[in-house]
């Protein structure tokens, strides 16, 4: 198999698999051969995922990830969409803020777990606001360069055919910019996926991220820490895979063409 | 003939690091109802400036430009400018770039113009294309739709077969006659081109280096469609070369 050449279906799906079997593999006879008592093996992380599942904790830890997820990553995109828009559209306004943002933007959300729970307490907001602090800076930052960076001559085009601000806003520079704004809403939701584990860990008592840190803390059950970064591995894929999705639609797909 | 536009001594200076530039020195230039005129000049001359100042996308320095007896003080949707292609919306069909202007209008005669002009610029199949799966003539091609959709008194072409092959930029040429021939709108076109400017014009204003004035204009007294190997039509050519201290050796 050269380089140039398409890949067939079989092996699309053949050589991932093969990789992750021989991942398996490895990581099996590491366990034998090193006869470790901590490190679970594959099979001992697959009872312990078995018995989540028994107890029913496990779908409702995954729910209770994915909802915080939504809620944070969606009042992220909610907010950080029309504040970037907004700055993109006005430079002047965009210089009096940019400084703030960009000194705030690399204060990691961790760094707020104090400041979260002073105003939030410990529960689900805490958890929220700080998954939504990791999405909220980049999605503001992709919109402001997707903004400034439409071609002058698309602003120009809406203008001659006699569009009020507003109307440029919406039919020219928001789909002109939607290419940028769907790749930082990418990186804002894989920001959101591992603040989430963070958060989970200091402010809720359900959750993967709790999982984590309750396994090894009720009776250091390392099979099921494991467990739970399995699936916060896969679901954080598998969430990745949905939003690269979103380049085929149409009306966005002029924007990934030099991308694979 | 009562003149559709009238530019009156425009002069345009730009200010750049604290130096100012002299890119237009009093231009004056008339063009009448359903006129073909052409500008060529030497490339960076001000052409596209003055173009730009005539569609109402920059203010003159001093002078002013009228249509129909008003002064232009910004763009207007009778009279659109179009690029090079690459002013086609990315993110919307062919169908939909062409529909792009007509927001104003009852549903019906909207669907009704985009056919028409579907039509005429001969992109029937088209319709729910997407300009990335277009050829660059096909792209000029929904631009020139989009703008004659809504029915402009006039359209500013700014260079517009500039990125085409030639075989592709000729066709252009006589379909761009054709559509003029239907419409009658009038139109200024911009070019480096003077073979471009001496096929196409009804008249060829001939601009200098910068700061750029007009030279000359050429009545091009050739009725269409022009033999482009007539005398005449070599005259004509041989003519604004020679206006532009070009020889015509290679």
């Amino acid at each position: 198999m050269n380089s140039t050449a398409e890949p067939k279906n079989w092996e699309k799906l053949f050589w991932p698999v093969l990789a992750c079997a021989l991942f398996l593999a490895l990581w099996h006879y590491s366990v034998v051969w090193t006869a470790t008592k901590v490190f679970p093996s594959p099979l001992a992380v697959e009872r312990g995922m078995a018995e989540l599942a028994r107890k029913g904790l496990l779908w409702a830890y995954i729910g209770d990830s994915l909802r915080r997820v939504a809620l944070g990553f969606g009042a992220a995109t909610a907010l950080g969409i029309p504040l970037g828009l907004t700055l993109g559209w006005y430079p002047a306004a965009n210089q009096v803020v940019n400084p703030v943002l960009q000194m705030l933007r690399p204060i990691s959300p961790i760094a707020w777990i104090p400041i979260a729970i002073i105003l939030f307490g410990i529960g689900d907001i805490t958890a929220t606001f700080l998954i939504f602090l990791g999405a909220f800076f980049p999605i503001v930052v992709a919109c402001v360069s997707g903004v400034s960076n439409v071609p002058s001559m698309f602003r120009r085009a809406g203008r001659n055919f006699g569009l009020t601000p507003p109307q440029l806003l919406a039919r020219v520079v928001f789909p002109a910019a939607l290419p940028q704004i769907i790749i930082g809403l990418r990186i804002a939701l894989g920001i959101a996926w591992l603040v989430m584990v963070a958060a989970e860990m200091i402010a809720v008592d359900s959750g993967l991220g709790y999982l984590v840190i309750d396994a090894r803390n009720s009776g250091k059950r390392y099979d099921l820490v494991v467990a739970a970064m399995l699936l916060i591995g896969v679901i954080g894929l598998a969430l990745d895979i949905c939003f690269r999705k979103l380049k085929d639609i149409p009306s966005v797909r002029w924007g990934f063409r030099h991308e694979s | 003939m009562p003149a559709k536009l009238s530019a009156q001594h425009i002069t345009m200076t730009f200010q750049r690091d604290g130096k100012s530039t002299r890119v237009l020195d009093d231009i004056g230039l008339e063009v009448g109802q359903g006129e073909f005129v052409c500008i060529v000049g030497p490339s960076g001359c001000g052409k596209s400036t003055l173009l730009s100042t005539m569609a109402g996308f920059l203010s003159p320095t001093s002078g002013a430009v009228k249509i129909d007896g008003d002064a232009v003080t910004g763009p207007d949707p009778r009279r659109i400018f179009v690029f090079q292609e690459r002013g086609v919306f990315p993110w919307l069909t062919v169908e939909g770039n062409i529909d792009f202007g007509l927001f104003r209008l009852p549903r019906p005669e909207r669907r009704r113009r985009v056919d028409h002009y579907i039509k005429m610029v001969g992109l029937e199949g088209f319709e729910k294309a997407y300009p990335a799966e277009l050829s660059g003539g096909m792209k000029q091609r929904v631009e020139v739709a989009r703008a004659l959709a809504v029915n402009p008194d006039m359209l500013f072409l700014d260079e517009p077969f500039g990125a085409l092959d030639s075989i592709t930029r000729l066709t252009m040429r006589g379909e761009l006659l054709r559509i003029w021939g239907a419409e009658r709108n009038t139109i200024v076109f911009v070019t480096h081109d003077i073979d471009e400017a001496v096929q196409l014009g009804d008249r060829v204003a001939v601009m200098s280096d910068r700061p750029a004035k007009i030279q000359q204009i050429v009545d091009i007294d050739i009725p269409h469609p022009r033999d482009l190997s007539s005398p005449r039509y070599l005259e004509l050519r041989n003519g604004i070369f020679k206006q532009l201290g070009l020889a015509h050796k290679v």
